[in-house]
Parts: structure tokens; sequence; C-alpha cells
């Protein structure tokens, strides 16, 4: 499975000029707003004529100017789940996620009722009205909906933005599920660090209508001079780790990664189970001997491989531990009092509480999971 | 209140008429007031202001005028009249339908507007929401917009049925006022005044035309605030 998209396109003043090709299972299109992430999703789903370019999914031309193609909306079978949920006002929840299965020729049904609700844990809410929905329940049932009618790829534009903190934390777990637990390809439209590193598995960053940097999500998030400003305290860091097990004394769940053991507050997840973390680059720091006497518990030895300016005071140094590259944003002070350098061996040390919800792969609660 | 259904079996006609005239005018309307609804809440064409004001002319024109150009176009000789009379075998001059067409067309502007209202209140997202989901623009028309605009739909019909049983300019200059076949409550209670001793016949039909008038304001009410809890919009 792959999307290719190649657009020429204006809009006033502004313009879009990108190309990028995946084959992720979740490809995140991440920028700030007004970076063009909309409008580029928007023309995937058939909602806006590019003016000139070409759109394939999976070989498949949607759209290409040059030979005058562009398959309308209904006819490509793309499902989208936006920001504001959209489901329709005079349906009940159950005759919403039936609407997409009715123009879905028999032959291509892969999606059944059962375990797409299943999936999302929205069986009681079937027999409600949208209206009578939470904002995190209805971007659920949109996510079903679209599901339901059998879609090629998924596109998801910002479904979280327009949700408080607890109900991202809600639906987080559930397109989780979605990635891994389903076949369909996903696109997701995001300007939130935390989401794109916990979700994605590739990253196609823009700015100002362009790309940027595209590529798996662990080496464009090591670019932390190309986050956008309001999002760069968040950048660091995006490991693969399993949970090794849990320290019920202290209340602490044990992670194995390439770097070594990482310890962070409980996690409610079995054993063996994937977490993704992000440590944040201004949560490191680096001790040139192994510390003593310090209450920070995870300290994980490497060697510098990157040093380069940041914002200010600050400089930004990556950090090779064993293969898994864990970033630091320190001063130019420190790094000159410490006299760093790239290749010297060093200890990047980060505090257990520094890990939180937003950037541990926190899951599903374990009942729900088993 | 026995007195009231004491009616003569011309005055039954002329409530019978009515209410068939009305309702056929109603239902008639439906069908070219949504297209041209629609057609001017999103069309985007050369002579879009031309074609609203066409529509409003019946609201602004003097009835008997309006009544004058039904004559002239639809009448035996007129050429749309001859027409129709030739290969359909439809006549409107001096028949009911006649005075069907006249309230009808002074009914639509009024229908128009309520019904081009509520099309310019839809949500298009909710349009484009259905196409991703492999609804063709005839299916999200027949799902999605038709349902949203259904309380404009049922203003806009309550409307153009209260305007044709008031009508009285347009269908008395089209299609006259014989009893039977083209007098209606209003040319009725026209009538009547116009005769000594007329005064109790008109009553009658006047407290029978406010009751049926109300009847169907009633139900339009109960109509649209049942549609719109079914969806929710409180």
């Amino acid at each position: 499975m792959s999307v290719l998209v190649d657009i020429g396109h204006r809009l006033g003043d502004f313009a879009i000029d990108a190309h990028f090709e995946s084959a992720g299972r979740l490809t995140a299109l991440f920028g700030p707003s007004g970076s063009g992430k909309t409008t580029l999703i928007n023309m995937i789903a058939g909602l806006i004529r590019p003016d000139q370019g070409r759109i394939e999914v999976d070989g498949r031309v949607l759209a290409d100017t040059g030979a005058g193609i562009f398959v309308p909306r209904h006819k490509r079978r793309i499902g989208m789940v936006f920001q504001d949920a959209r489901l329709f006002p005079h349906m009940s929840v159950m005759s919403n996620l039936r609407y997409g299965r009715w123009f879905t020729p028999a032959a291509e049904r892969y999606a059944d009722m059962d375990s797409v609700v299943e999936l999302l844990g929205i069986g009681p809410l079937l027999g409600r009205r949208p209206a009578k929905l939470s904002g995190g329940e209805k971007q659920r049932v949109a996510i079903g909906r679209a599901l339901l009618a059998s879609p090629r790829l998924l596109l998801m534009d910002e479904p979280l933005a327009s949700l408080d903190e607890a109900r991202k934390a809600e639906i987080l777990p559930y397109i989780e599920r979605l990635r891994d637990e389903t076949k369909i390809p996903i696109v997701y439209v995001s300007h939130s660090v935390g989401e794109v590193a916990r979700l994605a598995s590739d990253v196609v960053m823009l700015a100002q209508g362009k790309v940027i940097a595209s590529g798996p999500t662990e080496a464009v998030m090591q670019r932390l001079d190309l986050l956008p400003a309001e999002e760069r305290g968040e950048g660091g860091a995006v490991l693969d780790t399993k949970v090794l097990r849990h320290d019920e004394t202290f209340g602490m769940t044990v992670l194995g990664s390439a770097a070594g053991e990482i310890r962070v507050p409980r996690l409610e997840m079995k054993p063996g189970a994937p977490v993704r973390i992000r440590i944040r680059a201004r949560d490191v720091m680096i001790a040139t001997e192994k510390p003593t006497g310090l209450s920070a518990l995870n300290i994980l030895p490497g060697t510098i491989v990157a040093i380069s300016p940041g914002e200010g005071p600050t400089v930004e140094i990556g950090i090779d531990c064993d293969g898994a590259t864990v970033l630091a944003r320190i001063t130019e002070q420190s790094r000159q009092a410490l006299k760093l350098r790239l290749g010297d061996k060093v200890f990047a040390v980060v505090k257990t509480v520094s890990f939180d919800r937003a950037n541990t792969g926190a899951g599903l609660p374990l009942e729900v999971d088993g | 209140m026995t007195w009231l259904l004491d009616l003569t079996p011309d005055e039954w006609n002329a409530v019978r008429l009515s209410i068939k005239v009305a309702t056929a005018a109603m239902l008639a309307s439906l069908p070219p007031g949504i297209a041209i609804a629609l057609l001017l809440a999103r069309g985007k064409f050369w002579g879009k202001t031309l074609l609203n004001g066409l529509v409003h002319l019946p609201l602004i024109l003097p009835p008997v005028v309006t009544g004058y150009l039904l004559l002239l176009t639809f009448g035996r000789r007129g050429p749309a009249g001859a027409f129709l009379a030739e290969h359909f075998g439809i006549v409107f001059s001096f028949r009911w339908t006649g005075a069907a067409l006249a309230c009808g067309v002074m009914g639509f502007p009024l229908m128009v507007r309520a019904i081009r209202l509520s099309i310019e209140a839809v949500d298009r997202k909710m349009e484009a929401a259905a196409g991703t989901l492999g609804a063709n623009p005839l299916w999200v028309f027949g799902t999605i917009t038709l349902p949203l605009i259904l309380p404009g739909l049922i203003a806009g019909a309550i409307l153009s049925f209260a305007k044709a049983m008031g009508e009285f300019g347009a269908t008395i200059t089209f299609v006259s006022n014989i009893p039977n076949e083209t007098q209606t409550l209003p040319t009725a209670i026209y009538t009547f005044t116009q005769v000594p001793g007329g005064d109790e016949g008109a009553l009658r039909l006047t407290l029978i035309s406010i009751i049926i008038s109300m009847a169907a304001l009633v139900a339009s009410e109960v109509l649209a605030r049942r549609v719109g809890r079914r969806m929710d919009i409180e």
C-alpha cells in the first residue's frame, strides 16, 4: 500500500507545492496550522480539486491534471474522519455507522459491524442520536462510520484537535488499536508532536505548503530544528520500547529499549507489550561521568553524534545510546563548561517523573486489553 | 354550532373545492419549488437575479395582473394553453385545475423563499462527509440534504397551502367564479356579499375558512416540532 502526492495548488496568496510518497501504516502529515496539511488531505479525499499534479493511492490514479483525470469523491473509497466529526444529525448512531456500507460493492466490504463496534467500544451508543454524544464519543462513531465503508485508505484530519486532554487520552488508544489491529493504511493530519510521536510510523513534515522532511518517525522527529516554534518544547527522541516488568513496590514500570532499561511511572500494560515513548530534549541532562548521589533513575550511557545550535542560548545534542538516539537540549554555557565534542562518551540522565500520559503510550486499561 | 355545519350543497362544494385546489397547488409546486430554491441557493449562473425577480413577481404584481397574464398564456387561445390542450388534453381555463394553477403561482414565491432559506442553512460539510462515504450527489441530496431541509419544506408547503386557501384576485380573473367548478371559499364569500341576505352564508364560510387555515398552521407547527425533535435541534 502506498500514497503518492505531487501537487501544485494556489489558494489566494498561499501556494502549496508538495511532493511525497509513503508506504507506512500510519503516515502523519505534520506541521503548524496554515502549512497546507488539511488542503492536501482534502485533495486526497477528492474534496478539493488540485490546480495541477497527481495523486495515487496503491497505484490507482485518483487525480492527474495532465491526463485530465479527477475521480469524484464518492468513487474513491477513501474514508475520512473530520475534526468536527460531522455525524448526520437526523440519523441514529447505528444509521450513521451503516451509511457507507450501502454504497460499498458487496465484494469489497471487509469491515463488519460487530468487530468495528467492539474495536471502538461504541456498543452502548448505537441507539443514541449524535446530539446526545460527548465530543470523544462522536469522534469514535465518526471513525467507525468511515471504517464501515471499507475504505482503501483512511484519512484523519486532526481528529483530536477539538477535544480536551481527557477526551484525547480516551481516543488515542483506539487509534493505536486501529493502526495495529486493522490492515487499513492511515494518513493522519496533526500539529501535535505528542500525537505524531505516539501514533505515526512515518512522518511528512510540512511548512508553508512545502514538504521539509519525510521518512520514518524516529528519524524525522530527531530534527528538532524543523519543529514549529510552539511545539519545540515537546520535541525529543522517539523510542520504541517493550514493557519488561512492573515494579510494584514503587509503582513504576520498567521498559526495555536499545538504550537500556528505562523506568517510567506505572503503565497499565502487560509485560511484553510494545510502548513508544518520547523523551523530550528539555528533560534530558548530560553528565560526563556516571553520576552518583543523583535522584534521577534513568542514566543511559552513549556517544555524542550530533551538536546543533538550538533557539536562543541552547544547543541540541544527539547521543547515540547503542543504536537509539536520545536528544538533549542544554545551554551553550553548559556545553562549553563540560567541553562537549562529537565522539565524547557521556551519560544521558532522564528523570522518571518527566514521563507522563502525553509522552508514553499509556495504553488501554488492562481489563479492556484482555 | 350546528348552524355552522348546516351548509347548502353549493357551499359544501366550495369548501371541498377550496381544499382540493389548495392541496393540488401545494403538491404541484413542491418539485419545481425545491428545484428553483436549489438553483437560487446554490447555483452560480448568469441571470440568477432575473430568475429571482421572476419568481417573486406574483408577490409584487396586483393579483388581477397575474390572473390576466395566466389567462393570456394558459387560456384556450394562449400559447401554452393551446399546446397543453392539444397534446396532453390538459385544460386550465374555467376549470378547477386553472384555479389550482393560479393559486400555485401566487403561493410559489412564499414556498421558494422558505425552502431556499433552509437550503442555505444546510451545513455543506455534511454533504461532503456523505460523499466520502460513497454517496453520489443524488443520494447525498436524498439522504442528507432533503431530510435536513424538511422543516423548511413543511413551512413552505403550509405557506403555499394557506396562500391558496385565501387566493382571490388571480383565481377569479383566470377561471372566473363558477359554482361547483371554480368557486372556492373566497369567491363564494364574495358572491354572498354581493346578494341581499347573504350575510349568514358569508359568515359561515368565513368561520370555516378561519378553522381550516388555523388547522393547517397548527399541523405545520406540530410537524415541524416533531421533525426538529427527531434531529435534536433544540
